[in-house]
């Protein structure tokens, strides 16, 4: 059972919380059930109460779906497994033997491996253009081609793509446009209203908030695309979890008060780096110097959270700063509580040919940062102290290994 | 060391500080890493995390392989093994099949350029005859969900081997307690960890066991790429429920040779199909390549209506898909589990429409033949009162 109200006219903090919120209607519980079962007893032979089987359909896993879709402004969204497996779900439910995609270049590395490595064997191609000039995309669509994939802002340079620009192409040749809107979410960018057929997210990422699980959803304002994809989620059976889903549900309920001060903290940090001696270069797209920030104004309500920068010292002394943080993780993902800082070259994109990382603009120095809910002046002390100790001599490099 | 020693005497918590008996839930996305430019042994829970760590390793050990790999469904595991094929690459597989794998191989893989093809694997010769040089993987259930047929698996290894396929053998009807394919020479022995491995129809999983390394390269890849591993959490519940597993399944297995018996000899029973039963086809079979013949039985009724009316009548057996549960279910494959495989493929099978599996539980077998008693009795009375009244009018 739903409750009763209207989300059209809410404000974003109320539907995150009450949007698609699923009564309890056996105990009338504030807080959904976990459903943790795999099977439900049928009234009689071939009669359910719409559940079946969990690979199928659970209602913990129901409950987020109708939940990311209120905020999506969609009808409820498909969850998966992983942000990879909706990813997959996605590409295996439009494209088949003989089919094109065309991606942004700058699209997470994983959704490049899984075209060359698992799609490619099926005998689906992929062009990867630079889509920050919609041209490209029109240059390499082809009568194979069904669909175009960006990522916006993209990773981990926050290369912005103009989604309605791109979606009068796709529009014109009468393909689908979907957009990775895992680093902003339906709070800050609404890749639906801006003509985008579908927006996929990694949940893992913001929308769970507190990187305590994976998880990836679909979302559409097409029956036809969502029959699709819950078909060809039942028959690979990549259905998200049910306590993976209870976990993310609760956590997105604070998505858009996190996501104010996600981006407040990041706007300090990152004004702080443009002025640091160390740093050569930011790229943020809240920063007067970032050059696409009026797109960034056009399409997105916020700047988001992500900040990518290189030092003046180059890759070793970025590798020894970030060696030497504290209060900062080394760690992959992005979108938690936790400040998570990475070296873009030799973790999250190392599977790319070196030439193809420089052409992206990933130099061996970039460091990006998610910038997370702690007090911004206690990152920006940790950054100092490691950008200090990036600088002095390699004696130091070895005392701070020792206190870590 | 026995097998139920094995199940319970694994390490819960490699390198763990706290020593705990039980394994820790890593419910965490991702992993802080000692170096800027290099990983520790875990970094993203999607490519490994340390409670799946812990369930794989155990899982090979329990199957006699190398190498496990836990999925977020039996689907996604069977999908994964799927992943190994190219298009123009075929698949031979046996015509008794879970609906849902028929429905990957047609709704999937076949808009992918890769063709299955179906052919009846309790008839070796004729099987081979099916064989082309594009076949890449020969899929086999041993005993097969719905009808119980058992498939010679050595021989099914020997013609995947002489034709440079590979071997997938979904053992969920047995798990790794009663049937190892992997020491028959199966390649791949595969799960829905759903059923017996669980055990209380809490989580939905699957499982992929190799000994091959190249082989666990290739699944690890997929696993990894297209995100489908299972849950920390999950895993977790899996580890709990497969300590039980052999006293689950002793008992199953009692609770269904009873059973099995008692509808072999009922006069309303068309026929049982059991590999446990001395009279069936597969039991001699049975016998050599497994250690028992688990707690699945399927039977007929001559009328789709009557064995609806046993399903619906019948208290403790619940109307539920899935099978393998401390609790007893009840279903009718061809308008339930079955009913995504073509119409064509159906033909083909030879499913009869008004064939009832039966899943055993643990519940006592007094109570269970009761349970089962009373509504055969019920729905033939009902049955023929009805067809009486319709007469009538």
């Amino acid at each position: 059972m739903e409750i009763a109200l209207s989300t059209y006219d809410l404000q974003d903090s109320t539907v995150a919380i009450h949007g698609g919120r699923t009564l309890d209607s056996h105990a009338s519980s504030i807080l959904f059930p976990l459903y943790q079962t795999s099977t439900f007893v049928h009234d009689a032979v071939g009669v359910d109460k719409g559940f079946s089987y969990s690979r199928v359909s659970n209602p913990t896993v129901d409950a987020l779906e109708k939940a990311i879709g209120a905020l999506e402004g969609t009808p409820p969204a498909v969850c998966f497994r992983t942000g990879m497996a909706a990813v997959t779900t996605l590409f295996l439910s439009v494209l088949k033997s003989g089919d094109h995609a065309v991606l942004s270049d700058v699209v997470y590395g994983g959704t490049m491996r899984l075209f060359r490595e698992v799609l490619d064997g099926l005998g689906i191609t992929a062009s990867f253009v630079d889509t920050s000039d919609p041209a490209n995309v029109e240059a390499v669509i082809t009568p194979a081609t069904r669909i175009v994939f960006i990522e916006t802002p993209g990773n981990p340079t926050l290369k912005l793509t103009d989604i309605e620009a791109v979606s009068q192409i796709t529009k014109r040749h009468a393909i689908l446009l979907a957009v990775d809107n895992t680093f902003l979410t339906p709070i800050l960018q609404r890749p639906l209203e801006l003509g985008a057929d579908i927006s996929v997210l990694s949940t893992t990422k913001y929308i769970d908030g507190h990187n305590a699980t994976v998880g990836g959803s679909l979302a559409t304002r097409d029956d036809n695309l969502l029959e699709r994809f819950l078909l060809i989620r039942k028959t690979i059976g990549t259905t998200q979890a049910p306590f993976e889903a209870w976990l993310t549900l609760q956590g997105m309920k604070t998505l858009p008060a996190r996501l104010r001060l996600h981006c407040e903290g990041a706007m300090i940090i990152a004004r702080w780096l443009e002025n640091h001696p160390a740093v050569e270069r930011v790229y943020y797209p809240g920063l007067d110097s970032f050059p696409q920030k009026d797109l960034a104004e056009k399409q997105q309500r916020a700047p988001g959270a992500m900040i990518a920068f290189e030092l003046k010292a180059g890759v070793d002394a970025a590798i020894r700063a970030l060696n030497s943080v504290q209060l900062c993780s080394r760690a992959e993902s992005l979108g938690g509580l936790e400040t998570l800082i990475t070296h873009p070259s030799s973790t999250t994109h190392a599977d790319l040919d070196p030439g193809l990382r420089q052409s992206l603009g990933i130099s061996d120095g970039l460091i990006r940062l998610s910038v997370g809910l702690e007090a911004p002046q206690d990152i920006i002390a940790d950054l100092e102290q490691a950008f200090a100790a990036a600088c002095s001599s390699s004696a130091t490099e070895e005392v701070t290994h020792e206190i870590r | 060391m026995k097998f139920a020693s094995r199940l319970v005497s694994f390490d819960p918590a490699p390198g763990d500080r706290f020593r705990p008996i039980s394994t820790p839930i890593y419910q965490t996305a991702t992993f802080e890493q000692e170096h800027a430019d290099s990983f520790g042994e875990y970094d993203y829970s999607r490519s490994g995390n340390p409670t799946r760590a812990v369930l794989e390793k155990h899982l090979a050990l329990l199957e006699n392989g190398t190498r496990g790999f836990c999925f977020s469904s039996g689907m996604a595991a069977i999908s994964t093994v799927t992943k190994l094929l190219r298009s123009g690459d075929e698949i031979l597989a046996d015509s008794d099949l879970y609906g849902g794998t028929c429905r990957l191989f047609s709704t999937v893989l076949e808009r992918n350029g890769i063709v299955a093809r179906y052919a009846d694997a309790c008839d070796p010769d004729r099987f081979e005859q099916q064989i082309t040089p594009r076949t890449r993987l020969i899929h086999v259930e041993s005993p097969t969900n719905p009808l119980l047929r058992v498939i010679d698996l050595r021989r099914m290894a020997d013609l995947a081997h002489a034709n440079g396929a590979l071997l997938c053998v979904d053992n969920s009807t047995m798990s790794p307690y009663l049937q190892n394919p992997l020491d028959l020479e199966a390649d791949i022995s595969l799960h829905s960890a759903t059923k017996f491995l669980c055990g209380h129809h809490d989580v939905t999983a699957g499982t992929v066991v190799v000994k091959d390394e190249k082989l666990a390269e290739q699944i690890y890849f997929v696993q990894n790429a297209e995100g489908n591993a299972l849950a920390p959490f999950d895993c977790f519940l899996l580890l709990r429920g497969m300590k039980t597993l052999k006293l689950r399944l002793d008992g199953q297995q009692r609770n269904a040779r009873t059973i099995a018996k008692f509808l072999a000899s009922h006069k309303d029973i068309k026929r049982v199909y059991f590999p446990g039963l001395s009279e069936d086809p597969g039991y001699e079979l049975q016998r050599s390549q497994a250690r028992g013949s688990g707690a699945v039985l399927s039977f007929t009724t001559g009328s789709i209506e009557v064995s609806k009316a046993i399903a619906e009548h019948a208290e403790l057996f619940r109307i539920t898909v899935s099978f393998g549960s401390v609790n007893s279910s009840i279903s009718l494959p061809g308008c339930m589990s079955h009913a995504s495989v073509p119409p064509a493929v159906l033909a083909q099978r030879e499913l009869p429409l008004d064939l009832v599996r039966i899943s055993v539980g643990i519940e006592d077998e007094d109570d269970l033949v009761a349970d089962l008693d009373r509504a055969i009795h019920l729905a033939n009375a009902g049955t023929s009162i009805a067809a009486g009244a319709e007469t009538l009018r």
